[in-house]
């Protein structure tokens, strides 16, 4: 290894990647340890990192309590119907009936909330979301997390977690690489709290070429937070939820505030109402618990999300596309047609770049939509993430093992993506669980429970030969070949991403493929998982910057192992408009009302699953 | 490519570099001057444009489905706490400014030093509550929500 060692020490809490997830926690944690060593390690710069690089244009989980708008169960209750029952009602509990108070201080530190004139409330784009002015939402975040941080190390990139030696299954801190530099970073710490993020660019994308940058979730949401929690052998759930998006072809600019503010809609290319066509069928593959239209109808329960998506795509096959967004009504509104395409400009620029390079103008053409690749992740529409325990107040003895979002692993805790069962905490729910789990890590440290924590030599430089192998690969090999990128010893970072987006569209159900898969598909790829995972061991990097892209690969490589095993686990359908088990088509409540749980073994790579129970949050008499 | 730089404007200063979520910002060893190095990892998410101070920096649409004409700049000011949008469209039939505020007070100034508040008490620390709860959740005097004080229980099994 050519570069330095550079050792952090003593850190009692360490942040892994400071997104929404992660700036809250090393912000709440000088709260709880004020006089503790809080350091946040961050692969990019925190002023623009993570799924809120671009800002945002709501905030789509607030509560409004103050006001009584909701309660938190109510969220609980849209959540669990929206996910077809499969969530931790503990942990999404926990989430609502804090992330106002988050909110309120976002709005104090100067985040412009736009409030309803009326009534002086904020303004509601739909029940959960607010809308905001959010172009520097993570510059204000940022700021507040490094007020509490005593040190922040931008540009490096993490790669492993670093376990105790003296205690089996305690995290002890973590490695990874500087991004400029190249030098190699230990950090020892008591505690690790993850928000590296969800995972994009799984699945092979519908653009192509240079237009591949162009994914709903960041190119940079690298699975890290997966990849870094399975490596370290902790518990996963529910990653088979992956989740498809509804949204504008192409560009995948949001949806939301057209929906729910401008109140445009959705029509088939002959210009008819196409969705509710679907539901009876639908209604006999999922039930009449999850889809009773006429009931829902009455009780102003929305469909799920997965289903409208179901009906979506039914509907293009029939050939019945393209799917228009209706705007021309909305749009007649001057005030309305500013706030669409501030929507863009807050949150997915590329949408308006696309809109101005093709001539589209929502006033006078609905724009087309289309549903994109499945991305992992577990803030929005779904909840893939890491087993985690909840808080002791609201959980059950299944959902509690001490400590508030920590892991199966002792030490280690989570935030936003990283948590698995917490969908629609979007950007305030991650900022919130980042709070909630550095409360939790100041009270493990101070309970004694991260005393006696030894890290070998050995084990320091183990993991730095590793990290830096795929630079040593590409010296040791790449004068055999006279020029260019074929090489028979080893293969880049980018082949290794096209090999594994194929390999999960084809066999994982991804856009290609319709969202199908069975059985068989998934046994063939999961074997070709396997062989790639052999191929991962001979990556070549020329420079630093093609260091990253491999471990960010190596990350989604394990992202990808997991959310096919559980794929293949969960024998149902239990989310049709997401992916379709073609040899199980139906949703199976008898079965399969249960979340689905995986541990990789660290030392073998094997899988075990297993089924953990369903609670409910009922009234007391229910 | 998604963003590409003005050979004439760019001055090598590197604040798009520190900037950019993808690590795709670069100085050339040649030029001395910043470029693109892996366009289809870019998100057209406009952090490095909006950190030039040389305005160098311009995103023409991804190849794969955007024609080339159009134009889509901004300007963020940080001191007037606004950023500034243009969108010009390829057949020129519009051509639109939107402005928006991004922050209400001056950079950091309102968020509090938490290692300078009193610290909490031991009762604090063995409930649930976190920094300026239950008051910041109502903003009011109201206490944090519980299963019990919303009158809820955890029900194992199936409920829709
Ligand atoms: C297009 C789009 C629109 C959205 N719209 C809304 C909306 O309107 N309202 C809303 O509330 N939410 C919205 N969201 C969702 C919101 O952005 C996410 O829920 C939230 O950002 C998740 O937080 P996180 O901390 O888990 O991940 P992120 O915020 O993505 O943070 C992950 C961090 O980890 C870092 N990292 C990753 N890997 C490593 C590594 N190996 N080492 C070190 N650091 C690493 C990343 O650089 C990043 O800083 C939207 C998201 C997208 C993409
Ligand atoms: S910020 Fe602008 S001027 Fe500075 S290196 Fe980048 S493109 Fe050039
Ligand atoms: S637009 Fe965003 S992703 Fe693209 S180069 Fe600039 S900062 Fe990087």
């Amino acid at each position: 290894m050519a570069y330095n060692t550079v050792v952090e020490d003593n850190i009692d809490i360490l942040v892994v990647g400071a997104g929404l997830g992660g700036t809250g926690a090393a912000w709440e944690a000088r709260y709880w340890g004020q006089d503790k060593k809080i350091v946040i390690a961050e692969k990019a710069n925190m002023d623009r990192s993570g799924a809120v690089a671009q800002g945002l244009y709501a905030i789509n989980c607030y509560m409004g309590t103050r006001w009584g708008e909701n309660q938190p169960e109510d969220h609980v209750r849209y959540a669990r119907m929206d996910l077809m029952g499969m969530v931790r009602e503990d942990l999404l509990f926990d989430m609502a009936r804090h992330v106002d108070s988050a909110v309120h201080q976002f709005e104090e530190w100067g985040l412009p909330i736009m409030r309803d004139p009326k009534t002086g409330h904020y303004q509601r784009e739909g029940r959960w979301q607010i809308m905001i002015h959010g172009e520097s939402y993570k510059p204000i975040v940022a700021e507040a997390a490094k007020k509490s941080a005593d040190k922040v190390f931008n540009r490096v990139c993490i790669t492993h977690l670093l376990m105790d030696d003296a205690k089996e299954n305690r995290v002890a801190g973590a490695v990874g690489f500087n991004v400029r530099t190249g030098d190699y970073h230990v950090f020892k710490s008591k505690t690790v709290i993850v928000g590296a993020g969800g995972a994009s660019n799984i699945f092979k994308p519908r653009s192509v070429g240079e237009g591949a940058g162009r994914v709903w979730y960041a190119p940079w949401s690298s699975g890290s937070a997966y990849g870094l929690m399975i490596q370290a052998g902790a518990k996963m759930t529910q990653m088979e939820n992956r989740i498809v998006l509804a949204r504008f072809k192409d560009g995948y600019g949001p949806v939301g505030a057209y929906f729910l503010h401008l109140k445009t809609y959705t029509q088939n290319g002959n210009g008819e109402e196409y969705e509710s066509k679907w539901f009876p069928a639908l209604t006999e593959m999922v039930g009449k618990e999850y889809l009773d239209t006429e009931g829902q109808h009455l009780s102003h329960k929305p469909i799920p999300t997965c289903l409208r998506n179901h009906a979506f795509i039914s509907e293009v096959n029939a050939g019945r596309g393209p799917i228009h967004m209706v705007t021309m009504e909305a749009f007649q509104d001057p005030h309305l047609e500013e706030i669409g395409w501030h929507n863009f400009l807050g949150m997915t620029v590329g949408q308006a770049v696309l809109w101005a390079a093709t001539d589209v103008n929502p006033k006078y053409e609905n724009p087309e939509l289309t549903t994109s690749e499945p991305y992992v992740m577990g803030s929005h529409a779904t909840g893939c993430g890491a087993w985690c325990s909840g808080p002791e107040d609201v959980s059950p003895p299944e959902y509690f093992w001490g400590y508030n979002r920590m892991t199966t692993v002792e030490g280690l805790f989570g935030a936003g993506d990283a948590v698995g069962g917490t969908p629609h905490a979007f950007s305030s729910g991650s900022f919130t669980e980042g709070r909630l789990a550095a409360k939790a890590a100041c009270k493990y440290i101070d309970d004694g429970k991260a005393e006696g924590i030894e890290v070998s030599d050995a084990q320091i430089r183990r993991r730095g030969e590793e990290i830096f192998k795929p630079m040593e690969h590409y010296r040791v090999y790449r004068n055999e070949i006279t020029a260019g990128s074929v090489n028979p010893h080893y293969i880049n970072p980018r082949q290794g991403l096209d090999r594994l987006q194929k390999l999960m569209d084809e066999y994982c159900a991804g856009a290609t493929v319709n969202y199908m898969t069975n059985d068989k598909l998934l046994q063939i790829g999961l074997k070709k998982l396997k062989i790639m995972e052999e191929d991962l061991e001979k990556i070549a990097a020329k420079d630093i910057h093609e260091l990253l892209r491999a471990w960010e690969l190596k990350h989604r490589h394990l992202t990808s192992e997991a959310v096919m095993q559980h794929t293949l686990f969960r024998k149902e359908t239990r989310w049709p408009g997401y992916y379709y088990r073609g040899d199980a088509m139906k949703l199976d409540d008898a079965n399969w009302h249960v979340l689905t749980v995986s541990r990789r073994d660290p030392e073998t790579g094997e899988y075990t699953m297993e089924k953990a129970p369903c609670y409910h949050l009922v009234g007391k008499d229910e | 490519m998604p963003t590409f730089v003005y050979m004439t404007r760019c001055d090598g200063c590197g604040y798009c570099v520190d900037i950019c979520p993808s690590d795709i910002m670069h100085i050339d060893k040649v030029t001395r001057r910043a470029y693109n190095i892996e366009p289809n990892m870019c998100w057209e998410c406009y952090s490095c444009v909006k950190a030039c101070p040389q305005d160098a920096i311009d995103v023409r649409g991804y190849a794969d489905f955007a024609p080339l004409g159009h134009s889509v700049r901004v300007r963020r000011d940080e001191e007037k706490g606004v950023i500034a949008w243009r969108i010009k469209f390829r057949n020129g039939e519009k051509d639109m400014e939107l402005l928006a505020p991004i922050t209400t007070k001056p950079w950091g100034k309102h968020i509090p030093q938490l290692s300078d508040v009193p610290a909490p008490t031991q009762m604090m620390r063995d409930s649930q509550l976190l920094f300026n709860e239950p008051k910041y959740i109502r903003m009011d005097e109201g206490a944090l929500h519980t299963l019990e004080s919303n009158g809820l229980v955890m029900k194992e099994g199936v409920v829709y």
